[in-house]
């Protein structure tokens, strides 16, 4: 098998013993059967056992290894090694505090993403069977329920950045029309209501590097559009 | 050192499929309860399955939970308990249809009612012809249904332990489970969870082989945990090897795919299943599909360069089709085979893919092991769900679409029993003054160690002698010299020694403490599939082959029995399968041919 060298520039910091982060240049042999990014993180753990990520799946549903790769945010997992410039630069996903390496902590993240109220409401007294829904009616929902909450998005939008706090971001809003889009769902009026305020959805001004990074192929900044339709047209 | 002592009336460890179901009925029993998760919750292996879960709605054709229990009992060659399948074949509408509720989104037939799909093994009329049982959504069932459990928690209100990894059982002198001890990954803060009910559902072990399906984090932390604290392994020698991992990079590709119409082909292009399962063909029981391939490999019927895979073809089917039932499969072929399946066909291998064996349980849940001669004793406190319990309902093979029934099933009847047992109103029992004291030298080893063995050769040394040792077909000559080589192995992994000793987020000290739960696993494996001298479901030996006393080299006379690992002495006791089902006749044994 063909060995090859892949050269990185990982952003390291371990609050234990580091005053500051620094950039580290390490490199790492691989082989033909190491076909992503994260194979060779592993080599290279295997080498350097303190380095510090998140992994679980390696094939793209999970949403763990989520990080900053030569400047654009992606799956460790999913990104090729073929064609991948170097040296890789790694660092961790920009906006959430980081905790140590490439591990951020994903608080802020998760409480926005919990503020839509992430799940189906429906008052009716359930049936004996599944409730119905036409094919057409849950196609509705494709684009929307796959979502894998890798923080991919959220992470690469300034609106996010500058107001972690007060704006929902896109991974929360991309769930909050997946509710709304429901024929299921009860509730569309309570969660326009929840987003109607001048930051939780309006600070999303389509800048759509949501988009550009989604591992999944999402468009959150479409929903957003949709969630934005619909409270104009409330209005009127 | 005085360490923190949460009190809590439930432990749940696990936050994949099964824990998430108990925990829904614990929450919403208003139990206080404790959900600790290595990973965040979504990000469980559950999240993984692709092609169904399965129930007989009929909602396509006629079907009825005795032919899902008949497929269940044939699938598991018979070793599966008959009490445990009925509950779970009868179970299976209604935590389906519960799972429909919650939101999950499930695709519709054009009458709006859940769209059902064919699977492995999956028969009407008690083993006729393929029926259409594994509900969907597209090819992300496992992660609709998760994050649609995820979802019902947060609702509930569920409080979480994210990025906690479980270190040890505690049990009290009467052998009762009194709680768990835990680490904040963040931190490396130990802290004592003490609880009336600890259910364990830490998923799969599939990481003890060198290729396999399985994440990262499925490191059987359950099974290690209860083998540190004297609790019997279940049928460990049953691993089931998926037919179609990606040829390399061992990516599922699920069953689904020749559910919606594909077939397996070998080098000359043939469609070989139908010389080994002339009536299901391609949609075999996966203990005999993957026996096929394999065989097709070993005579030279493989195909590329080295002839050491088959190939997986969709290209005769829509591909609308394929971008509506299998999209995510699209992705995986691109992603991890460089291969577009609409216009070329996968090459796929038997890859190690799910654990049949585990914690020993009851239908309820409740965990069962030998005392004074009962075989069958629970163990108060304690209760496993999905795939670290053996309940048992998959025998010797588990059916494709079975997986995800277990965890809804059995994560419900375990927080069911924690519910019932918890209404009793008793008090905690008491912590032994020493609950921590075998995780705390655990961590003050690794932070002290000098000289000991790399995690990372050791679970490689591991994974190798697991692949070459107790792979799909097993050999008496090889199963022993496994043996010894685990044993080996088991030696370093008690002597590891890690770089890192940093307090925060130390992944170098999680890895270690997992090999410690992994090497439990692999030497319950090897030492249990040496001691059984027959082949059944998916422990196929060379020295118990197919004749005419024992048609597939199946023995029932000396071994219709499940296996006991103990790991304390790595001894093996028996104790006979339950063939008694709760309401109909016994499913009687018979030839397993598909």
């Amino acid at each position: 098998m063909s060995q090859r060298t892949i050269h990185f520039k990982i952003y390291r910091y371990d609050p234990d013993k580091d005053a500051q982060p620094y950039m580290q240049d390490i490199s790492v042999e691989v082989d033909s059967t190491d076909r992503k990014l994260l194979d060779a993180l592993t080599k290279l753990k295997a080498k350097d056992d303190s380095i510090a990520y998140r992994r679980s799946c390696r094939e793209g549903v999970c949403g763990s290894d989520a990080m900053n790769i030569n400047g654009k945010n992606g799956l460790a997992c999913l990104t090729d090694l073929e064609g991948l410039p170097q040296p890789v630069v790694l660092r961790p996903l920009p906006g959430l505090p980081v905790i140590r390496d490439l591990i951020v902590d994903m608080t802020q993240f998760f409480k926005q993403y919990h503020s839509i109220k992430p799940y189906l409401i429906n008052n009716d007294p359930p049936p004996e069977r599944e409730r119905l829904q036409s094919p057409e009616d849950r196609e509705e929902l494709n684009g929307l329920y796959e979502c894998i909450l890798c923080a991919c998005c959220s992470t690469s939008c300034p609106s996010f950045w500058w107001n972690p706090d007060k704006f929902v971001g896109p991974a929360g809003l991309l769930a909050a029309y997946r509710f709304i889009a429901d024929t299921r769902d009860q509730a569309t009026n309570e969660r326009l209501d929840n987003l109607e305020d001048p930051y939780r959805l309006f600070r999303c001004h389509s800048i759509m590097n949501c988009v550009d990074v989604c591992p999944k192929g999402l468009n959150p900044t479409q929903a957003i559009g949709k969630i934005k339709d619909m409270m104009v047209k409330r209005m009127v | 050192m005085s360490i923190p002592v949460l009190k809590f009336d439930a432990v749940i460890v696990g936050a994949g499929g099964a824990g998430l179901r108990s925990a829904i009925q614990l929450s919403e029993a208003g139990q206080k309860t404790a959900v600790l998760s290595k990973v965040f919750p979504t990000r469980s292996h559950t999240v993984a399955a692709q092609g169904g879960v399965a129930a007989s709605l009929g909602n396509s054709e006629e079907d009825h939970w005795h032919w899902h229990m008949y497929d269940t009992v044939k699938g598991s060659d018979w070793l599966g308990d008959q009490d445990a399948i009925e509950f779970m074949c009868r179970k299976a509408n209604e935590v389906v249809v519960e799972l429909e509720h919650y939101g999950m989104p499930f695709d519709r037939l054009d009458n709006g009612k859940i769209y059902q799909r064919p699977f492995g093994g999956h028969m009407s009329n008690f083993g006729e012809k393929p029926v259409r049982r594994s509900c969907a959504a597209a090819d992300r069932t496992g992660h609709a249904m998760l994050h649609a459990m995820y979802q019902r928690n947060v609702k509930a209100n569920t409080q979480f332990f994210v990025e906690w990894m479980a270190l040890d059982l505690i049990r009290d002198s009467e052998g009762a489970v009194v709680g768990v001890t835990a680490m904040e990954m963040e931190t490396g803060q130990v802290v004592i969870f003490h609880a009336k009910a600890v259910i364990f559902a830490t998923g799969g072990s599939g990481r003890i082989y060198y290729s396999s399906t399985n994440a990262f984090i499925n490191t059987g932390d359950g099974l290690g945990m209860a083998a540190r604290a004297g609790i019997p392994l279940e049928d460990m020698e049953f691993w089931q090897f998926h037919p179609t991992g990606v040829a390399g990079a061992g990516v599922l590709i699920t069953e689904g795919v020749r559910g919606e119409g594909g077939i397996l082909r070998n080098a000359s292009k043939e469609r070989f299943m139908e010389r080994y399962a002339p009536n299901a063909k391609d949609l075999a029981s996966r203990d005999v599909v993957s026996r096929a391939m394999a065989t097709e490999i070993k005579e030279g019927r493989g195909c590329g360069p080295n002839k050491d895979y088959v190939l997986l073809d969709i290209t005769h089917l829509d591909p609308a089709t394929i971008m509506k039932r299998l999209p995510g499969i699209r992705e995986i072929g691109i992603q991890f085979a460089g291969v577009d399946c609409i216009k070329e066909p996968l090459p796929v291998v038997p890859t190690c893919h799910y654990q049949m064996g585990g914690i020993p349980t009851n239908y309820s849940g409740r965990v069962v092991a030998p005392k004074n001669g009962e075989l069958r004793a629970e163990v108060p406190g304690f209760y496993a769900a999905g795939e670290c319990a053996c309940a048992s309902v998959h025998g010797a093979n588990r059916l494709g679409t079975n997986s995800l029934l277990d965890l809804l099933v059995f994560g419900k009847s375990a927080g069911d029993s924690a519910v019932e047992d918890l209404k009793l109103g008793k008090a905690h029992r008491e912590l032994p003054a020493d609950a921590a004291a075998q995780s705390l030298a655990r961590i003050d080893a690794l932070n002290t160690r000098r000289g000991g063995a790399s995690v990372n050769e050791t679970r490689l040394a591991m994974q190798r002698t697991m692949q070459d040792h107790a792979g799909v077909f097993r050999f008496g000559d090889m199963l022993k010299q496994g043996v010894e080589k685990i044993l080996e192995v088991e030696k370093a992994a008690r002597q590891l020694e890690i770089g890192d000793k940093s307090l925060v987020w130390n992944t170098a000290r999680v890895e270690a403490l997992e090999m410690e739960n992994l090497i439990e696993v692999a030497k319950a494996t090897m030492i249990s599939a040496e001691a059984r001298k027959e082949s059944r479901g998916a422990h196929v030996r060379d020295d118990a082959p197919d004749t005419p006393e024992h048609p597939n080299g199946r023995d029932d006379e000396n071994w219709l029995k499940h296996t006991l690992f103990s790991p304390v002495d790595n001894t093996i006791t028996y104790k006979p399968v339950n063939m008694t089902p709760l309401s109909v006749e016994t499913i009687a044994l018979k030839t397993r041919s598909y």
